[in-house]
């Protein structure tokens, strides 16, 4: 098959909110396109044909290529990952298109995440959300046998549900608001569903969302666009989880001491 | 080159303890003052790195991903051994040693994975106890499956994503230490040199691979958890990144590289489609547990799957080994694979696949007791292939893995250079020529958990903290040697991509240094191999420049270093006269079964690097087995 490209080219690093001046869409045609090929392949075929030409190539992340590392993801027709539900780039094949469409591909636009090359975009926002505090705090050796407390089946299974996030932030690419309340919701709801993440709960939960707003996300307006782009289909009620916790982390007094203690060193 | 293995005395249930008392410490209050940098962010990685942080060592940490939470770990779905019993079948840690030293055809150290099984235990506890989802029964206690080269089920798991699930738990780790300054991360960073000071490892070169800068950070120890080399053949189940660089510049600079021949061929992945390939997609091997494998009984029998009928199929892994069945370990079930196809009753297009069909089990336990175990894993494949999993049988064939061979290490996992650490994958020490399934999540983590953190404590309290910094002229030294490479390859513009160029590379590799090898075809790649290189270095094409992200360029880099270190590997698969696990030389079989020679090969081929156009030297470390004793290795 045969297909039309618009793809986002820049090749120097945006500031936060400039990326519009910074690049600019180009057409691409291309031939021979397998349906049997991923959208990763496809970009390949080009890359290799412009690499010929002497053209550079568009600079795009992936790793894994099978939808778990979480490193792909671009707006395809304005949808993050693509047209096809539960789906990162790398797992969408060309037959979800037709011979002859014309296929826009850009980057995820957030202030959170500044474009650093082509389809490349500084998802580092989303580590240092983490480092706040989507964690339970032990220490390699202090833990007791993996038995001795039972975690009911129920519980485990929703906690993998929200663990399964890939951190690709494609919920935050979705949101008209830039949110990354899907993404810090899986965190919180995650260990919030298991014995040993309850015990740091309220400091957890109003550390994570402290960092959220400092790194510049938008607010939640439950437009739930979040949900239908993930493509580990992580549900919205996450979010009721995060905001549940975050009310307990206001109702319940200040812990004596925030501050956390990590090694003896 | 010197290899003492560095074994400590005793009974192998005591040897591990004792090494333990017997390592010098550092002092709480000193700790502080070492630095340590840990090269890779995956589960060895990830593990260590918070670890020693925890401890109170200033840790640098680095990997090339945007993120440590995407290394390649990631990537392994099934699960992780543990020797807990808690099904009461008959487990123990000397059970979970015995078969890994078994399903490692005897070319494993064993003082090593004695201790492997024993820390394997305390990895599932300090899993659970950061949070890893692992899969529960309804009492809430943890369940557990079976998996190939094993008949006790002790293998831990989360849905098909616990390398996922178990990655993040130590990503959590890592990112709390960030948190606390205890761990400097540098994402998007890639390791490309490591420097040597009086013959102790002190630092790295490294390039940053947003601006390009090429920097040196010191350190008082070099910790590598760079995974393994699987990429060299192009089409493997490795992520696109993987790659050899970190482990190939550290040889060169003097550390022993072990048996780069043994590559494990993981039998159940999803058959390539065509030219466009640009990676392999695992289908896990938990997936034996309740598939049965087979191709039809007739040659060139091109009927639908459902059209034959169970009389007309060759359920050839049950009929073969019928003790382990469906679950013969890798290296046994990628040859039964790669035999029917060669005999002409491979399935699909182009012949080269065998079915995996839940048939049997779907009408045993239903579809949603299949889906429930193996919902992702249908999930993916359906994506993949278009096909339905559910109402038709897998078409799976094999594929490049996991690389058992790695920088040669000693006991306290340090390679031949003094202060340079190798963990997971990237060593050669706990696997032999075969890994079993669900050992490498265990041996990355009880690496990085559990035996760095003693081990390295040893090696820093004989050094003096912080005495090189990165203004040594060594590190200037380095840093033009590969800013020069990087210059050089930008400045080719010849005619022929990187990935041309891998692509090649990759052939020849999987054609005479693959599933099955022989001396001719080794020889033969020994030839093309070098004309190869020559060809890379004249005719290369790689634009744009090094002052900016330029993927071209990182895969050249990775590309050129692959083109040497391919060399190596059919050198040593050349050498080692023998078929043991996963090296099968056609020369040594017993009716399609591996002949190992013990009399000439049972030792460690540990090479050395001896510069450029030279030959590199054949080292040997003898292994004994005083515990397991050597056995033809038998499945049936
Ligand atoms: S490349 Fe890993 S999720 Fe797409």
């Amino acid at each position: 098959m045969k297909v039309v490209l618009h793809i986002w080219r820049q090749s120097k690093k945006s500031t936060q909110q400039n990326f519009a001046q910074d690049g600019k869409m180009v057409r691409y045609e291309l031939d021979h396109v397998s349906a049997d090929m991923s959208f990763l392949e496809m970009l390949d075929v080009l890359n290799e044909q412009l690499t010929k030409k002497g053209e550079e190539p568009v600079a795009f992340d992936h790793d894994c290529r099978e939808g778990i590392c979480g490193s792909c993801g671009v707006m395809i027709d304005g949808q993050p990952h693509g047209p096809q539900r539960g789906t990162t780039t790398c797992q969408l094949h060309m037959r979800s298109f037709k011979d002859g469409a014309e296929i826009y591909i850009e980057p995820w636009r957030a202030a959170a995440f500044p474009v650093v090359r082509d389809l490349v975009v500084d998802r580092a926002s989303f580590d240092r959300v983490v480092q706040s505090g989507a964690f339970i705090s032990v220490n390699t050796g202090a833990a007791q046998d993996a038995n001795a407390i039972p975690v009911p089946k129920p519980d485990a299974d929703k906690a993998f549900d929200a663990a399964t996030c890939i951190g690709c932030g494609a919920c935050v690419a979705a949101c008209k608001n830039a949110s990354a309340m899907l993404f810090v919701g899986a965190k919180v709801s995650h260990f919030v569903h298991l014995p040993q993440g309850r015990v740091e709960r309220e400091l957890r939960a109003k550390n994570l969302v402290a960092a959220m707003d400092k790194e510049g996300f938008g607010n939640c307006t439950n437009q739930y666009e979040c949900e239908a782009a993930c493509p580990k289909e992580i549900p919205v009620r996450v979010i009721a989880d995060m905001n549940r916790e975050y009310l307990r982390s206001k109702i319940k007094e200040e812990p004596p001491s925030n501050k956390r203690v990590g090694g003896d060193g | 080159m010197k290899l003492d293995s560095n074994i400590p005395g005793g009974p192998i249930q005591e040897k591990w303890d004792t090494r333990k008392f017997e390592l010098k410490l550092v002092n709480p209050a000193n700790k502080r003052k070492y630095k340590v940098l840990v090269v890779g962010s995956g589960l060895a990685g990830a593990s260590a790195a918070a670890t020693l942080a925890e401890l109170g060592y200033q840790v640098e940490c680095f990997c090339f991903q945007d993120s440590p939470r995407r290394a390649h770990s990631i990537a392994a779905q099934g699960g992780i051994n543990a020797a807990k019993n808690y099904r009461n079948d008959g487990d123990s840690i000397w059970r979970l040693f015995y078969d890994t030293v078994k399903g490692g055809d005897f070319r494993a150290r064993e003082a090593n994975v004695y201790r492997l099984a024993q820390c394997s235990v305390n990895i599932i506890d300090q899993a659970v106890a950061s949070g890893v989802p692992f899969a529960r029964d309804y009492g809430g206690m943890l369940d557990n499956r079976s998996f190939g080269g094993a008949q006790v089920s002790r293998t831990f798991y989360a849905r098909g994503q616990t390398g996922q699930q178990l990655l993040l738990g130590a990503y959590a780790g890592l990112s709390r230490q960030i948190g606390l300054g205890t761990v400097k991360m540098f994402s998007r960073t890639e390791m490309l040199d490591v420097v040597l000071v009086d013959g102790h490892a002190k630092g790295i070169v490294v390039r940053d691979l947003v601006t390009g800068e090429v920097r040196s950070h010191a350190g008082d120890a070099v910790v590598l958890a760079t995974g393994g080399y699987g990429n060299v053949f192009y089409l493997s189940t490795n992520a696109k990144g993987c790659n050899v660089t970190a482990t190939w510049r550290a040889y060169k600079r003097g550390a022993g590289f072990a048996n780069p021949c043994y590559t494990q061929i993981h039998p159940t992945c999803i058959p390539v489609s065509g030219d466009h390939q640009s990676k392999l997609t695992l289908m896990s091997e938990s997936l034996r547990n309740d598939g049965r494998v087979w191709v039809p009984k007739a040659k060139g029998d091109k009927r639908k799957a459902h059209e034959i009928p169970d009389g007309e199929r060759d359920y050839y892994l049950e009929r073969k080994y019928p003790s382990f069945g469906n679950l013969a370990p890798r290296d046994i079930a990628s040859r039964a694979a790669m035999q029917v196809c060669d005999d002409g009753r491979g399935i699909g297009d182009t012949g080269l696949g065998v079915y995996l069909d839940f048939r049997d089990s779907i009408a045993r336990l239903g579809k949603d007791a299949i889906a429930a175990r193996y919902g992702n894993l249908f999930h993916m494949y359906a994506k993949i292939t278009a096909e339905d999993p559910y109402s038709q049988p897998m078409r799976i064939f094999p594929a490049v893995h996991y690389t058992m061979g790695g920088l040669w290490v000693d006991y306290n996992l340090q390679s031949s250079i003094p202060g340079l650490f190798v963990l997971g994958e990237a060593n050669f020490s706990d696997h032999g020529a075969n890994r079993l399934g669900a050992s490498a999540l265990m041996q990355g983590l009880a690496d990085g958990y559990f035996v760095i953190p003693y081990t390295i404590g040893g090696y820093l309290a004989g050094q003096k903290a912080g005495a090189v910094k990165s203004d040594h002229p060594e590190f200037g030294k380095v840093a033009g040697e590969v800013a020069a490479m990087t210059k050089k390859l930008l400045s080719i513009n010849g005619k022929r991509t990187v990935d041309d160029f891998h692509k090649t590379l990759g052939k020849i590799m999987w054609s005479k240094c693959g599933m099955a090898r022989n001396e001719a075809g080794l020889q033969q790649a020994l030839r093309e191999i070098p004309a190869l290189r020559e060809e890379f270095w004249k005719d290369v094409k790689v634009l744009g420049s090094d002052a900016t992200m330029n993927q071209s360029l990182e895969k050249a880099g990775r590309v050129a270093d692959f083109l040497e270190f391919g060399e190596l590997m059919c050198r040593d698969a050349l050498e080692r006269r023998e078929s043991c696990g996963g090296h099968f030389r056609e020369e040594w079989q017993d009716e399609g079964e591996a002949k190992r020679d013990d009399e000439k090969f049972c030792h460690a081929a540990v090479w050395e690097y001896k510069g450029q156009n030279q030959a590199p030297v054949r080292n040997t470390e003898p292994l004994d087995f005083e515990n397991v004793h050597l056995a033809v290795r038998s499945y049936k």
